[in-house]
């Protein structure tokens, strides 16, 4: 099996956009193409991670309609919905089709319009991926984090100002993305202060909504080197699901889908947590950042909040997570979020980061979590 | 009736499935509206979707079916609970307006239980 290779990254600006699911997509896809130098023809499969655009704006076939205003005819096109990890599903995909040697030139295009919606409509289109027994309660994707972050401090007697920290360190990460909804500090008490959402978690503990897309050019490490000199390597790509009933978990502060998928990416690329140099995490909610941080093996068990306040994930600390802001000051247009975290680590590796860019950046890795940790995919990717 | 089911290797689930955690299909059921049950978490939301009670405190609680745990979540009726109270399953006829949000009213129930602490 040959080695996967991105050749190419792109992504829009994120945060309130005039555009339609449409016209994101197509941005992103034409920019990609661009940066990979690949002309429309040469695309042998399309995919086009996206969540609800069905439900948030009524287009669906939205994988057609991209392939057709890219010029992409007749590339084998499919769009790949798993909630909020679509964009991290869609790198499973497209890794697949070239590890497979189905394709040579794979284009994973992510996308989602939101801001037109209320944000109590967009909330209950997220809270609809839930069982009825849970629906009916009124549940939503903010109050699993309310309940888990309550049950974490809990148990692992940490204070309610580490939670805080992560925004704090995000926003400030945030500040230097010049594609960020949020390009702004915050300070802790202005976290602290904040209104409340799901108790004990405020405004500040949560992700906006956002509009936006980002585009990856997958192809074979062979076919890469007819491009460029400078690309990227995939050599693990790891998915798993939990529970869809949330409640059934044995240990809600456990993502057994974060453990399963980083163990297979682990195992694929015959590497483990100490090679990581720099990670993005799907941190929609604070907690989950902590969460995340210890499944996939960086830190002890109910230690991920010890990390954060001795400053180990901030930028310049031994293994700087979210440099980008994550999803807390990028925003999180689902369909785009978990390709836009790989865009983040291809653009570390390729040291192009810029005022972010993590020294020495060799090994990354991108967790993309949908629903409430019900179905995650790892990602590791290397320099070449 | 908060219909639970049991299968062979003695677990049980809340909701039912057609297969349960051991691969094998359900023996039985269980009424877990019987029991009372220990908050395991709880959180207040004050940002609802459409049809739902604002706030809404909403608990995950373990029932002990005969030494078996069982995991529930749903609403309760009152903000004043904490980790470790017991609370016991109360019938609602209507536990959020259907219709109001994005699901077909007709793809599910609305009724069922809130949790009250005893």
């Amino acid at each position: 099996m040959e080695n996967v290779a991105i050749i190419g990254a792109s992504m829009t600006q994120f945060g309130q956009r005039d555009g339609w699911v449409l016209d994101l997509l197509s941005e992103a896809g034409t920019a990609c193409l661009d940066d990979a130098g690949v002309t429309p023809d040469a695309v042998d499969h399309l995919y086009v991670s996206n969540m609800a655009s069905g439900e948030f704006e009524g287009q669906t076939g939205i994988m057609n309609a991209v392939a057709h205003d890219l010029a992409a005819m007749p590339a084998y096109t499919a769009r790949i919905d798993q909630t909020s990890s679509s964009g991290g599903a869609g790198i499973k995909h497209a890794w697949q089709s070239v590890a497979s040697g189905a394709s040579d030139m794979t284009l994973l295009v992510g996308a989602e319009k939101m801001t037109h919606r209320t944000t109590p409509e967009a909330t209950d289109v997220i809270a609809s991926i839930t069982h009825p027994v849970e629906y009916k309660h009124g549940v939503t994707l903010p109050s699993f984090a309310g309940l888990t972050a309550r049950l974490y401090l809990d148990t692992y007697d940490a204070p309610r100002e580490s939670l805080g920290k992560v925004a704090v360190k995000n926003h400030k990460h945030g500040v230097h993305n010049e594609h960020a909804q949020f390009q702004k500090e915050v300070d802790l008490e202005t976290v602290l202060e904040s209104p409340i959402v799901a108790d004990p978690l405020r405004l500040y503990d949560f992700c906006p909504i956002t509009d936006g897309s980002a585009a990856l050019m997958f192809c074979p490490e062979s076919v890469a080197k007819e491009y460029t000199d400078d690309y990227v390597l995939v050599p693990g790509v790891g998915g798993a699901t939990d529970t869809h009933v949330v409640h059934e978990r044995a240990d809600p502060t456990t993502m057994r889908g974060v453990v399963e998928s980083s163990r297979i990416a682990y195992d694929m690329a015959d590497m483990g947590p100490d090679d990581v140099d720099v990670a993005e995490l799907h941190d929609m909610f604070t907690i989950l950042e902590f969460l995340q941080s210890e499944d996939l093996g960086f830190f002890e068990k109910g230690e991920g909040w010890k990390a954060v306040e001795e400053g180990r994930t901030e930028m310049g600390g031994d293994l700087p997570i979210n440099p980008s802001g994550g999803l807390k000051s990028k925003g999180h247009p689902l369909g785009a979020s978990g390709v836009a975290q790989a865009y983040e680590i291809y653009e570390q590796l390729m040291g192009e980061a810029g005022k972010r860019q993590v020294a020495d950046a060799d090994t990354g890795l991108a967790c993309n979590v949908g629903g409430f940790g019900n179905c995650v995919i790892t990602t590791l990717m290397e320099a070449n | 009736m908060m219909e639970a089911y049991r299968y062979p290797d003695g677990s049980i689930t809340y909701p039912g499935h057609p297969i349960g955690p051991g691969g094998e299909e359900p023996v039985g059921t269980v009424d877990l509206s019987e029991y009372t049950a220990e908050v395991i978490t709880w959180t207040t939301s004050m940002a609802a979707p459409p049809g739902v009670r604002e706030p809404n405190t909403l608990a995950i609680v373990e029932f002990d079916v005969d030494g078996e745990p069982v995991r529930a979540l749903g609403g309760v009726t009152t903000a004043d609970v904490d980790i470790g109270d017991e609370v016991r399953p109360v019938y609602v006829e209507e536990l959020r307006e259907p219709g109001a949000g994005i699901r077909e009213p007709e793809s599910q129930e609305w009724d069922g239980y809130r949790f009250e602490p005893v």
